[in-house]
């Protein structure tokens, strides 16, 4: 870069270590400024290449740009993001399973029994420390809508339909790789991380929830 | 490269001289895979894997671009494409059978083919490079396998994708955005459907292509062979063609016969029948696995089941699936022992039989449902698998004295010929 800046300039610097040697056909045809470029050690063309290479460098990497960001989730993908649910008919101890984004949901009816045994857990226990009040809406608190995507690779637990083994801690199992959750949905035993994910939702009324 | 006295290339015809002053193409055949490119004259049966991977390679491109012209990559047609193949389309079942069951004839070979170079020492001097585009061949062939298996968008092929994309959701902070960006949305659907069809269609090209490059660093030094001791002079090897060319016909014409038994036979034996149910977002089988290749390393990835350090389990599980196969990448320099060739090697024979069954074992588990006692078995067998390549493999070369070996190739197989005809000479 210094190179080159001294050539823009003109200005004579300290003579680079930079052995030039024209080929004998350009010699005479460009003489003065090959000449006035060995005296900086720098010739004009040695800019123009660094200029050109770099300009091309930089118009490779900006088609980059589209090339990857054409992966990314497309319009019509993104338009089906918000789905509403009417939860009237799911009675206490029930849950149903929808989808929102093309992924299912989880929204259950949480027993008072559940409730109690989910705030009774010490959050010192918990891989993944939240209680079941922040995992649900204000004055809502049997309400649990959940993603039913497993935080471990992304299968669907078990528990949601009548039938279904719910696990150790009397929430959702995942056969795939044997993660247990318990019944505020939260990690307690098996490889995920994380506790199953709440969505963004909000209660347009008392019976329908609208999610993202 | 070659040997010195390698047989050259000579065209007699006028039609071959011209063709070989413009496009010297029938020359490297002969000089690869012809009589100018001498070879041991000990290779055992062993040595047609390499040979075989390239016909399963031949049979899946073809039988690939067949099916593609009938398959449609569109998640609501995809499954009935499959299923318009298997019923409709003449001859539909047989191409569908082949390439779903070369795919696995593929991998044995393979196996056979990498454990070939574990027991005999292919990967060291001077035939690391050769071990390393193998690897990348082996990598590039999981990847191409796993997109192909998701294209009938049955419910393995679903929830395989939902689990395979899920692992980079490990990866911490840009984990889930990778995810998503693989997979074109936030589960799998027809983006992603559609990119691993182009994907799935162009990965088989690369690996030929790096077949090439396989072929091409073997060549240099010319093959290994079971004693490991490298070639010395003229009487140590045989021209390729006929000798080889004839070894390996009739290892391909029994690899054949397996092939073709299994597929008309028992196409089925190595899927899972839940494939055959449509792919549903709404619901997992109750008991998900992946194809039998991969089941050891599936086994590595579900071994950890606990946080450990500051990494969740999860990360751990990917890691060590990973770094399982990145491993074989440092192989040539984590065996130091100057002795290819196992059979001088007593101590290291013992634990190469000793991986081998541990792979096994993994495999097994890796097929168990994740309960007891398959978690703890695939966490020892997980265990024993690093420890072998990254302690017990460093500490044999260094402590292990070697039998004796013979001078040359030829001396070690005329001394195996003598002591047959002196056995039978007695009896």
């Amino acid at each position: 870069m210094r190179r080159v800046l001294r050539a823009q300039t003109g200005r004579p610097g300290i003579r680079a270590n930079l052995s030039v040697q024209p080929c004998k056909g350009n010699r005479m045809a460009s003489e003065t400024n090959l000449n006035a470029g060995i005296e900086d050690g720098v010739r004009r063309r040695d800019f123009i290449n660094i200029a050109a290479v770099s300009f091309a460098g930089v118009g490779a990497a900006a088609v980059v740009l589209p090339l990857v960001n054409q992966m990314n989730p497309s319009a019509d993908v993104l338009a089906l993001s918000s789905t509403e649910i009417d939860i009237s008919a799911i009675q206490s101890g029930q849950a149903i399973k929808t989808s929102w984004r093309k992924q299912p949901v989880f929204v259950r009816n949480l027993t008072p029994v559940e409730i109690a045994e989910a705030n009774k857990v010490p959050l010192g226990d918990l891989r993944d420390p939240q209680t079941l009040a922040e995992r649900t809406k204000t004055g809502k608190e049997n309400w649990l809508i959940t993603l039913g995507v497993c935080t471990h690779l992304g299968c669907v637990p078990l528990g949601a339909a009548e039938g279904e083994p719910r696990g150790d801690f009397g929430g959702y199992f995942c056969p795939c790789h044997g993660s247990h959750y318990d019944t505020a949905a939260r990690i307690r035993k098996g490889p995920a991380p994380k506790n199953l994910t709440v969505p963004p939702y909000d209660f347009t009324s008392d019976t329908v929830v609208t999610i993202g | 490269m070659s040997f010195p006295w390698a047989k050259n290339y000579e065209p007699q015809q006028p039609l071959m001289k011209w063709l070989d002053e413009k496009l010297p193409l029938p020359r490297l055949v002969y000089n690869a895979v012809g009589a100018g490119y001498p070879v041991p004259r000990n290779l055992n049966y062993f040595w047609n894997f390499g040979v075989l991977a390239g016909a399963a390679l031949a049979i899946q491109i073809i039988t690939g671009i067949v099916l593609a012209m009938h398959y449609a990559a569109n998640a609501g047609v995809a499954f009935d494409s499959v299923e318009h193949i298997m019923r409709d389309v003449n001859a539909g079942w047989f191409i569908r059978y082949a390439h779903m069951n070369g795919a696995s004839m593929f991998f044995i070979v393979v196996y056979l083919h990498i454990f070939r170079g574990l027991y005999y020492g292919s990967y060291k001097a001077p035939r690391e490079m050769v071990w390393l585009l193998g690897v990348v061949i082996f990598l590039l062939m999981m990847a191409t396998a796993f997109m192909g298996y998701v294209l009938p968008w049955g419910q393995m092929s679903f929830w395989g994708a939902q689990v395979i994309t899920g692992f980079f959701s490990a990866i911490p902070v840009v984990g889930e955005p990778i995810r998503v960006w693989l997979l074109g949305g936030f589960a799998p659907d027809d983006a992603a459907l559609n990119r691993f069809f182009s994907l799935h269609y162009l990965l088989p090209f690369v690996i030929a292509g790096v077949v090439i490059l396989h072929i091409w660093a073997l060549h240099i030094p010319g093959s290994s062979n079971p004693t490991g001791i490298e070639v010395k002079d003229e009487q140590d090897t045989v021209p390729f063609h006929p000798y080889y060319t004839a070894k390996d016909g009739f290892g391909l014409g029994v690899f054949l016969l397996l092939f073709v038994a299994l597929t008309f036979f028992s196409p089925n034996l190595l899927g899972h029948a839940d494939n055959y149910i449509p792919a549903n977002p709404l619901s997992t089988p109750a008991h998900i696995v992946p194809e039998w290749y991969f089941w050891p390393f599936y086994a590595i990835l579900r071994a950890f089941t606990f946080n450990f350090l500051w990494i969740d389990a999860k990360l751990w599980g990917v890691i060590a699936m990973f770094a399982s196969i990145a491993l074989l990448f440092f192989l040539p320099w984590l065996d130091s022992s100057p002795v290819k060739s196992s059979t001088y090697r007593p101590l290291y024979r013992k634990f190469f039989w000793v991986l081998v069954v541990d792979v096994l074992i993994l495999g097994y588990c890796g097929k168990s449902p994740a309960e007891q006692p398959y978690v703890i078995m695939s966490q020892l067998a997980a265990a024993y698998y690093f420890a072998h390549f990254l302690i017990i493999l460093p500490i044999v070369s260094r402590i292990e004295r070697p039998a004796p070996m013979p001078n040359s190739i030829t001396e070690a197989v005329l001394a195996k010929h003598a002591d047959k005809s002196s056995a039978s000479a007695t009896a």
